[in-house]
């Protein structure tokens, strides 16, 4: 445990919130003057993000940066805060896309509320990655409903109120079982040291539960969590959501808050509930891979450009929570590095449908035609995301899904067999979308599209860079990840002992001289248990 | 001079790079020549390398290299196999995949021959696609082409290959819809895409089924370790592999997308859908040997895959009356020949008729470029006919490219499919005989289109079937475009040097032996027959060409011998369609209702019924003060008879 | 004839009763404010018998509160009668169930 003297993760939560008090306040005399700080404030926070980054040590895979503060500790609640390399890249993920967002979206009115809401979503987004208190976390999570509630219902399409309304119920439902899970896990860990309570994860995790009680509450968890992510068959808030929403929420909301359902399986239902975890993962497995194949299936029938990426973002879902579920070390690095790269995608996915709206009115794939003509580079574009989503080698949507598939694969062979044939399918839509608006001759209103202006495109620029650049070099944030990821599977991995044993035979076989870090990691989480 | 392997693949990397950033401003025909030089740079580092390999023949290692070379056991895998280590790319847990190359004899030997060829396509093409709209892009994506293959072929582990496998997928796609103002460019675009996607999953579940297996996926760790997979996992290897290389190859199941690739650009079809992409399925499985020869019955299906495939494609050769078309086909029964050749363990055959097919076929498709291009666009060989006078130059390259395919001694051709033909009689006389009927028919069909399109009257100047003006003046094309077209003339006609049969001392056969270290099956065959073999081949090629002559002599359609069974392929197409497209395109349909219907519905149904209920609810609610104070009072009476009771009892 | 501690009690109980079952049966507003006064004394009157039979001044205490509160509730209360007089010219409750579900 490091104890910087620089306090990053409590200035990362802090300071969009103070900023959105301060946009607020100056949203009263002008919208312009309000944006330009929000964006100011994103910016620096977006700084002190990569300073974290610089910061963090890469061998290590315990919580770094921690804060700790007494909250209210009668209630049992620590403002107790860590990062490590499962939530480390979600955070610069949000920290980068927020100023994006600011750059690259517009609203009609009322702009400077809308930037204030988005700086309350990254701080209760951040938070929310950041909390190593259960109740911290919960109430984060909670927070991030009231800022998507009012980006959606107040600057959204035509059916925005209901699009609205059907997240916050669906999202909150699940979270009520959050909610008693918490508190139970809680009044049960005190009862059972006699000493004070406490919500603080590190010591909830040695709660004694009987096996059917610790499937229960980890089933209550991850309502909480399959909603939010979203995971078949809780999902149909998505495709409403993310087309109602305004092209920023839609961004934030796909990229980011959605992560957050994968993210708290990962952290809490994984570290929680070992046993359970094994126990169910037959159950998430089985709908992963129907996610996973559903969701494409269904996004091939889609007219629409929005709907088309929310279920295919179902797929992609349903990929990460193979691999989160497959509990091998390539599978869990692979949910993780997927996360991150299905929020650069889907985020930059977003940005330039809502840049394709702006400019024709309408996101229905039949009424675009031909595009690549009028507007080349906007094609380019278009087809760069495209293939990244596809999981073209090279770039960074492949890493993820080949290590789920593959670690999938060593624990649990035919899953993987199912879902990598949805490799295919997720291909046939994207294609087919692609040559409908943007092959074939433009006439019309598409003749005279403009193509991406020069701020478009350096607004658009850094998803482009990073899409290859990971796509290329992976071990960026590989090597930053899988410390991480083998503490996190050691509990698991002592129950699952078959695939154990195949892993560390995998490990004895190949022979190699283990010098880097992420080998040291695994192999020591093979020793204890020897 | 092994090092410099990895200039191969930089060279053109840094083309695209350059084209990328500064092609637009260097315009037409500078880009064009930029992309040319890259790739001729990247062909003489291939040579270096070559001849460093070629050394290390002697040596065993080399100094600089991450050595592999010195033998680990007698009979090792391991010969001659050197790993240039660039960098770390993806480790988990016990997961390794860095960027390694692997320079041996077979990596080279696909190294020249595809920048080789890919230099003369270049030089075509900045000829060929003059005049384009988007010169400075097809140069582009023809650079990454080749950057691509070349990671395909150096790649030093499964992952790496599997990069380049997809990279020349993708450019293929690019090029394929180059003309994508045209609904069916694009059309056949994303079929080649899906078609090769299809494969990709054979290629994922091989990697997920050798690495659970060996824990690896590097190649020369493969051989390593090859022993430790049982006879069953070896064999659904190879038939991932398999389904793997029928997408890239376009094979059987997956060979209908190459016709259609036609749509793109003719340079395009002589590079990417002729000479190197579509042969990767090849290489894939001669890369693979190891595990191949663990599975007698993963070699039975890829002989029964090559073999059907060469068959019925070449049947389908022989009605084509579009002239790409036609070859397109008799690409696929050509590399239907390698695959069979794979599948009899003649690994060097298989390598062999690749490289000599290359030739021949790119010389012939840059030949039909040059035909296509003299008649302002004109592909139906019913508008050709009489070429033979108007463009002496391609008429007389495409000659050979003819009598090589055909297998006429002592072209390449002949002695390619020779040395294929002569493994499968090792295997089973049966097999070679309808190896050696799909020979009679490739000869047959090469000379019907050769016919056609050169000999005869000049069909061109009349007014086309479906009012197309007729075209006065054909030209020959410009030096730039004759000039590949020698080339590979000669390299078609003398070709079949690099792996003279009774050479046994030096050539592509002893070269890539420390690579196979299989005895070729062929050699097992005695003198007498090996020359019996060489007899039937010649006497075959030679019907071939005969029965075209009095077929098809004068001739410009023949509906009879062309029937709507072959010209549909086979109502392959139609099929897919009927059994997968439709029942697909509906199950999507049907799965968006049911998500629309059942779950959303399910989840509005529930809101629904909450409102329902909360309906009933307020009916309490009247708004009578009475009411609600009488019904508090009512509380609290039964709240005090309970205590009562309680109290009392 | 002293005063037992319980006819306080019962007395208590049936200003309550009487306060009860006014504001059942009434619909004038003015009368209805006048039962929940009397329920309101009622428990009173309770609180301090109590309290004297305890000997527990918390329940004396609690009475003022009890008063303070109906002070303000009155306040309000008649408020809202007058005002709904200015506008209807009659205080009948059951005409004014417009906040019903």
């Amino acid at each position: 445990m490091t104890n910087h003297t620089f306090p990053y993760l409590d200035v990362l939560v802090l300071l969009p919130l103070f900023g959105a008090a301060l946009v607020a306040i100056a949203a009263r005399t002008s919208d312009q003057i309000a944006r330009s700080i929000a964006l100011a404030v994103s910016l620096l926070e977006l700084v002190v993000a990569v300073l974290l980054l610089v910061h963090f040590k890469t061998g290590s895979g315990a919580f770094q940066f921690t804060s700790h503060h007494s909250y209210a500790s009668a209630l049992g609640i620590t403002w107790n805060l860590g990062i490590d390399g499962i939530s480390l890249f979600l955070v610069q993920l949000t920290a980068l896309l927020i100023p994006i967002v600011l750059l690259g979206t517009s609203v009609k009115a009322k702009g400077g509320a809308y930037a204030a809401w988005m700086l309350v979503l990254e701080a209760a987004t951040i938070m929310s990655f950041v909390a190593l208190d259960l109740m911290v976390f919960f109430v984060a999570f909670e927070l991030t409903l009231i800022p998507s509630y009012f980006l959606i219902a107040g600057y959204g399409h035509e059916r925005r109120a209901f699009a609205a309304v059907k997240f916050f119920i669906m999202t909150f439902l699940g979270s009520a079982f959050l909610l008693i899970g918490i508190i139970y896990l809680g009044i049960v860990h005190q009862h059972q040291t006699g000493g004070p309570l406490t919500f603080a994860l590190g010591a909830l995790a040695h709660t004694h539960l009987s096996s059917g009680t610790a499937i229960v509450v980890s089933l209550a968890f991850l309502a909480a969590f399959a909603v939010k992510a979203p995971l078949f068959p809780l999902h149909t808030w998505s495709p409403d959501a993310y087309r109602e929403a305004p092209a920023g929420a839609s961004m934030v909301l796909s990229a980011v808050l959605a992560k957050l359902g994968t993210y708290g399986i990962i952290r809490f239902n994984l570290t929680l509930f070992p046993h359970a975890s094994k126990t169910l993962a037959p159950l998430v497995l089985t709908l992963a891979v129907i996610g996973i194949i559903y969701g494409a299936t269904v996004a091939c029938a889609q007219k629409d450009m929005k709907r088309l990426v929310a279920y295919s973002s179902l797929a992609q879902v349903g990929f990460i929570a193979l691999g989160t579920f497959a509990f091998t070390s390539q599978g869990l690095t692979g949910a993780v590095v997927m996360m991150l790269n299905h929020g650069l995608i889907t985020a930059a996915f977003f940005l330039v449908i809502g840049w394709i709206y702006e400019r024709r009115g309408t996101w229905q794939v039949g009424e675009l035609k031909g595009l690549q003509g009028p507007a080349p580079i906007l094609a380019a574009v278009f087809t760069i995301i495209m293939l990244a989503s596809i999981g073209l080698p090279g770039l960074n949507g492949f890493v993820g899904e080949f290590l789920v598939l593959l670690g999938t694969f060593l624990s649990h062979r035919w899953w993987a067999v199912v879902a990598t044939t949805g490799v295919v399918i997720a291909e046939m839509y994207l294609l087919w979308a692609y040559q409908q608006a943007f092959h074939g001759k433009a006439e019309g209103a598409n003749a005279t599209t403009a193509d991406l202006t020069v701020a478009e495109r350096l607004i658009v620029a850094p998803l482009l860079i990073l899409i290859v650049v990971l796509g290329v070099y992976p071990n960026l944030v590989i090597a930053r990840i899988t410390p991480s990821v083998a503490r996190e599977l050691a509990p698991i991995v002592q129950t699952t002992t078959g695939v154990y044993h195949r892993a560390m035979h995998s490990i004895a076989i190949s022979g190699r001289p283990s010098g880097s870090d992420l080998d040291a990691g695994v192999i020591g989480a093979g020793e204890v248990q020897r | 001079m092994l090092h410099a392997a990895y200039l191969i693949i930089a060279f053109p990397l840094l083309g695209s790079l350059l084209l990328m950033t500064f092609g637009r401003r260097l315009g037409e025909p500078v880009a064009g020549w930029l992309g040319t030089a890259a790739i001729t740079a990247s062909f003489v580092v291939a040579v270096v390398v070559f001849f460093g390999v070629l050394h290390a023949h002697q040596t065993d290692c080399i100094p600089g290299l991450l050595c592999q070379g010195s033998p680990i056991a007698p009979g090792s895998l391991l010969n001659d196999q050197f790993v240039q280590h660039l960098f770390n790319w993806v480790n988990v847990g016990g997961f390794h995949a860095n960027v390694d190359l692997l320079v041996d004899p077979l990596s080279i030997t696909m190294c020249l021959f595809i920048t080789g060829i890919s230099a003369m396509i270049h030089l075509y093409s900045i000829a060929y696609m003059h005049g384009e709209e988007d010169f400075t892009k097809f140069f582009i994506y023809l650079n990454l082409f080749v950057t691509s293959m070349l990671i395909l072929v150096l790649g030093g582990n499964l992952l790496l290959t599997f990069i380049g496998w997809e990279g020349v997928g993708v450019c293929s796609y690019w090029l394929v819809s180059y003309y994508f103002q045209k609904d069916s460019a694009a059309s056949a675009g994303k079929k080649a895409f899906i078609y090769n996607r299809v494969g990709d999953v054979g290629f994922l579940l091989a990697i997920f089924i050798l690495y659970s297996q060996l824990h690896t996926v590097s190649y020369v760790e493969i051989f390593q370790r090859a022993g430790h997979l049982s006879p069953l996992w070896a064999t659904m290897a190879v038939l991932a592999l398999v389904l793997a290389a029928s997408g890239k190859s376009a094979q059987i199941p997956l060979f209908n997308w190459l016709p259609d690739a036609m749509e793109g650009p003719t340079p395009v079809s002589a590079l990417i859908h002729a000479a190197t992409m579509v042969t990767a399925g090849v290489y894939l499985l001669c890369r693979l040997h190891g595990v191949v020869n663990l599975s007698s019955t993963g070699q039975g299906v890829i002989c029964g895959v090559g073999l059907a495939t060469a068959f019925v494609a070449a049947t389908v050769a022989t009605s084509q009356s579009d002239i790409k078309k036609g070859l397109a086909f008799s690409t696929v029964s050509q590399i239907g020949f390698m695959v069979l050749a794979v599948g009899t363990k003649n690994y060097e055959a298989a390598i062999f008729l690749m490289v000599a097919h290359a030739f021949f076929k790119a010389l012939l498709f840059l030949g039909s470029g040059s035909v296509i291009h003299a008649l302002d666009g004109e592909q139906e060989m019913v508008r050709m006919g009489g070429l033979r006078k108007v463009l002496p130059w391609t008429f007389g390259t495409f000659m050979i490219g003819w009598l090589a395919i055909a297998g006429v001694p002592p072209f390449a051709g002949f002695f390619a499919k020779g040395s294929v033909l002569d493994g499968v009689f090792a295997k089973s006389p049966v097999l070679w005989a309808l190896a050696l009927l799909t020979a009679l028919l490739t000869a047959y069909y090469m000379s019907r289109l050769f016919y056609l399109t050169f000999t005869g009257e000049e069909r061109f100047t009349a007014v086309g079937p479906n009012g197309e003006p007729g075209i006065e003046h054909p030209h020959e094309s410009p030096w730039h475009m004759r000039f590949p077209l020698v080339v590979l003339a000669i390299l078609s006609a003398a070709g079949g040097a690099i792996d003279l049969p009774w050479v046994h001392t030096w050539g592509l056969d002893t070269f890539l032996n420390p690579v196979f270290l299989t005895t070729t099956p062929a050699a097992t065959n005695s003198g007498s027959t090996q020359l019996f073999l060489a007899i039937a081949d010649a006497v075959v090629a030679v019907a071939g060409i005969g029965l075209a002559w009095v077929l098809w002599r004068g001739k410009a359609a023949r509906p009879e011998l062309t029937p709507a069974f072959l010209k549909r392929v086979w109502f392959w197409d139609d099929a897919y369609d009927a059994v997968i497209g439709r029942p697909a395109t509906a199950l999507s349909k049907a799965a968006a209702i049911v998500d629309d219907e059942v779950i959303d519905g399910a989840v509005l149904g529930t809101a629904t019924l909450v409102r329902r209920g909360a309906d009933q609810l307020r009916k309490a609610q009247d708004g009578y003060v009475r009411t609600y104070a009488l019904s508090i009072a009512a509380g609290m009476a039964a709240f005090l008879i309970y205590l009562v009771t309680r109290v009392f009892s | 004839m002293s005063v037992n501690p319980s006819w306080f009690l019962i007395l208590s109980a049936l200003l309550f009763s009487i306060g009860a079952f006014g504001l059942l049966i009434r619909r004038n507003v003015l009368v209805m404010f006048m039962c929940v006064e009397l329920m309101l004394n009622a428990a009173n009157l309770s609180f301090v018998t109590f309290s004297r039979m305890l000997g527990d001044i918390g329940g004396q205490a609690t009475v003022f509160f009890v008063l303070v509160v109906a002070a303000a509730e009155v306040v309000v209360g008649l408020g809202l009668v007058v005002a709904i007089f200015r506008r209807r010219h009659h205080a009948v409750v059951d005409d004014l169930s417009s906040m019903k579900g």
